[in-house]
């Protein structure tokens, strides 16, 4: 958890070149090569970057309009024309489902990243400052990690009113007090190291001492956890959606998507079939991903 | 041992008011006139003025959170907009099937996780313990929802094995209401049992190497004494703390499986009420949940400082 990536690359302007150079070949290769240890990790690193450019490139990937209805096409199934089939207004599943990666990937990263810079600078002030300051926020902490993470997703969407927008929110502050408690839990050990007592007593003020001195020692740890708890979020804003709380048609989503298949499976199996699968691909390349990220992040596994 | 009590008891009293106090201000945040958020859009001035008599709704707010709280501990949640049932009936009406379901799913969660987690810390790093740990990382990534669906396609559509979705009282017909509470238990349990299974392994791996347990191979004991009698006793002493945690988890979920199965419980009953913008019965779910859930975790604490001394010194250090 303690060495520090960023020094490490920025060093290589100090000091001859050369060697220097040699070793970061080294360096890089070794990491390699740990990385490669890890085939399921890979595989799902592997995914979860092609779930991000398919993501990032619906509109050329895509083959038809995901919003244009067929009468013509209503429910038929997969042909070559439409890989995945089509729905209940004839528009192209498969479409849909490239168009939905962008949706998921913006609501599941979106809101865990509001979660981290929501909730990091909350727990780096508990853990830093303790007493009663650390008391109050983690009362208040405890309270809010009290109500069920869908419940308060399904309560603050109530508040919010329905949209992918309120969602994303709407999840991101559910999953904040974890991220609260992580950095302070995370903070209150780093604080005691000896390095960062010396930086104090070098005189670093408290906000340089937070961010220079322990907020790059902790990133690890809060990187893992957010690779770890995007899935989570992915899934939650399907649900929101599947419930109608998320985002509205015509937006392909896949909660959406699912919920009208629900009423379709007799005659449309294949409308349940792929975003289904898309979710839990998705979902699975992240858990693969984060758990791989934590053996390697993990200082006792040089 | 009573200094460890009063500490947890006092931590959930002050958790619960700030539950409350986090309700109370949600509600408060809806646009409009509070009035107007509690009574009702097709409620009359009349209507009106009753809620902001009941409410104070003139008053400063921290007066009206006081009073708000008040009723609330008395049991009196306000009244469903939609059916002007007081909320705390309604939920107590809809709250025995949910915990039927949530019982079952606790039992298939449990049936599966425990053994296949001790089975798989066990048989560490063979083939079988590989297919669990996967079959567990697959149980986590899919979409519950998804689960239910599929499940309905399969054994419903395709082969007519289980009625796809309703709801029969136990006590009408117990055998119509075991088939139709199979699947969406099994839906809402496997999630439950993926994330258990994972920490009973992890669990277990860690108790399997004291010393204790060497000394009861060495003295000869049988390898499922040991494993039964001896490691599971302490092993799943951190799995009743996750199982209670994971509580949260399990009434969110039951939220999607009743959606999905149309089972009529708690969980469909905050969905109508969102949609229907019925706030004082979103609000009433919402307290009753957080609270339910501070209670059986403060529950969990305290049954287990009872049986394991060793738990309450390590409880009181993790506090602060």
């Amino acid at each position: 958890m303690s060495h520090d990536r960023g020094n490490a690359t920025s060093a290589g302007n100090a000091g001859p070149g050369v060697t220097e150079a040699a070793a970061s070949v080294h360096r890089s290769r070794r990491t390699w090569r740990r990385a490669m240890r890890r085939p399921p990790a890979v595989v799902g690193a592997v995914v979860v970057v092609v779930f991000t450019a398919m993501a990032v490139g619906a509109p050329l990937l895509a083959t038809g309009d995901p919003i244009r209805t067929n009468w013509s096409q209503i429910r038929k199934a997969p042909t070559l024309a439409h890989l995945f089939g089509t729905d209940e207004l004839g528009r192209d599943v498969f479409s849909r489902v490239v168009w939905g990666a962008r949706t998921s990937m913006q609501a599941g990263v979106l809101s865990i990243l509001l979660a981290i810079c929501v909730g990091v600078p909350i727990g780096l002030v508990a853990g830093y400052y303790r007493r009663t300051i650390d008391q109050v926020i983690m009362r208040l902490t405890d309270a809010w990690l009290s109500f069920p993470f869908l419940i308060l997703a399904i309560g603050l969407v109530t508040i919010l009113g329905p949209s992918l927008t309120n969602a994303t929110v709407a999840i991101g502050m559910a999953a904040t007090p974890t991220y609260i408690r992580l950095t302070r839990g995370l903070v209150l050990s780093t604080a005691q190291e000896d390095y960062v007592q010396s930086a104090r007593a070098l005189g670093g003020g408290d906000v340089r001492m937070m961010l220079r001195h322990i907020l790059p020692n902790i990133f690890s740890a809060l990187l893992v956890q957010a690779t770890v708890s995007i899935p989570g979020a992915i899934i939650a804003e399907a649900i929101l959606s599947f419930l109608g709380l998320g985002v509205q048609p015509p937006t392909p989503s896949w909660g959406t998507m699912l919920n009208t298949a629900q009423q379709f499976l007799e005659t449309a199996p294949w409308m349940a079939w792929w975003p289904g699968l898309a979710i839990f691909f998705l979902a699975l390349s992240f858990n693969l991903a984060g758990d791989g990220l934590r053996d390697f992040l993990d200082p006792k596994d040089y | 041992m009573l200094d460890f009590l009063a500490q947890r008891v006092a931590v959930s009293i002050v958790t619960f008011f700030l539950i409350t106090l986090i309700v109370f201000t949600g509600v408060r945040m809806i646009p409009g006139d509070p009035a107007r958020v509690l009574a009702g859009m097709d409620a009359d001035a009349a209507g009106l003025e009753e809620i902001r008599a009941k409410y104070g709704l003139n008053d400063p707010i921290p007066v009206q959170y006081f009073r708000w709280l008040t009723l609330a501990l008395r049991g009196d949640l306000g009244e469903s907009i939609r059916t002007r049932e007081p909320v705390v009936k309604t939920v107590a009406m809809k709250l025995p099937i949910t915990m039927q379901l949530a019982a079952f799913s606790l039992l298939i969660a449990i049936g599966i996780a425990i053994p296949a987690g001790v089975f798989s810390a066990v048989r560490r790093n063979t083939v079988w313990d590989l297919l669990a740990n996967a079959v567990s990382l697959c149980g986590v990534s899919i979409p519950s929802f998804w689960l239910g669906i599929m499940l309905i396609l399969f054994l419903s559509v395709r082969v007519h094995l289980l009625p796809a979705s309703g709801f029969v009282p136990f006590f009408q017909d117990p055998l119509a209401n075991l088939q139709r509470m199979l699947m969406p238990a099994f839906v809402l349990g496997a999630a439950l049992a993926a994330v258990l299974m994972r920490q009973t392994r992890n669990s277990m791996i860690e108790v399997m190497s004291a010393n204790y347990i060497r000394t009861a191979y060495s003295k000869g004991l049988a390898e499922w004494v040991v494993i039964f009698r001896h490691a599971l006793r302490n092993g799943l002493i951190p799995i009743v703390t996750i199982l209670g945690l994971q509580m949260g988890a399990l009434m969110g979920g039951a939220v999607v499986t009743e959606q999905i199965f149309v089972v009529p419980g708690f969980g469909r009953l905050i969905v109508e009420a969102v949609f229907t913008r019925d706030y004082p019965l979103v609000q009433g779910v919402v307290l009753i949940t957080a609270s339910s859930y501070v209670l059986i975790n403060l529950l969990v604490d305290v049954s287990y400082s009872l049986l394991n001394p060793r738990i309450r010194v390590k409880g009181s250090s993790d506090e602060s």
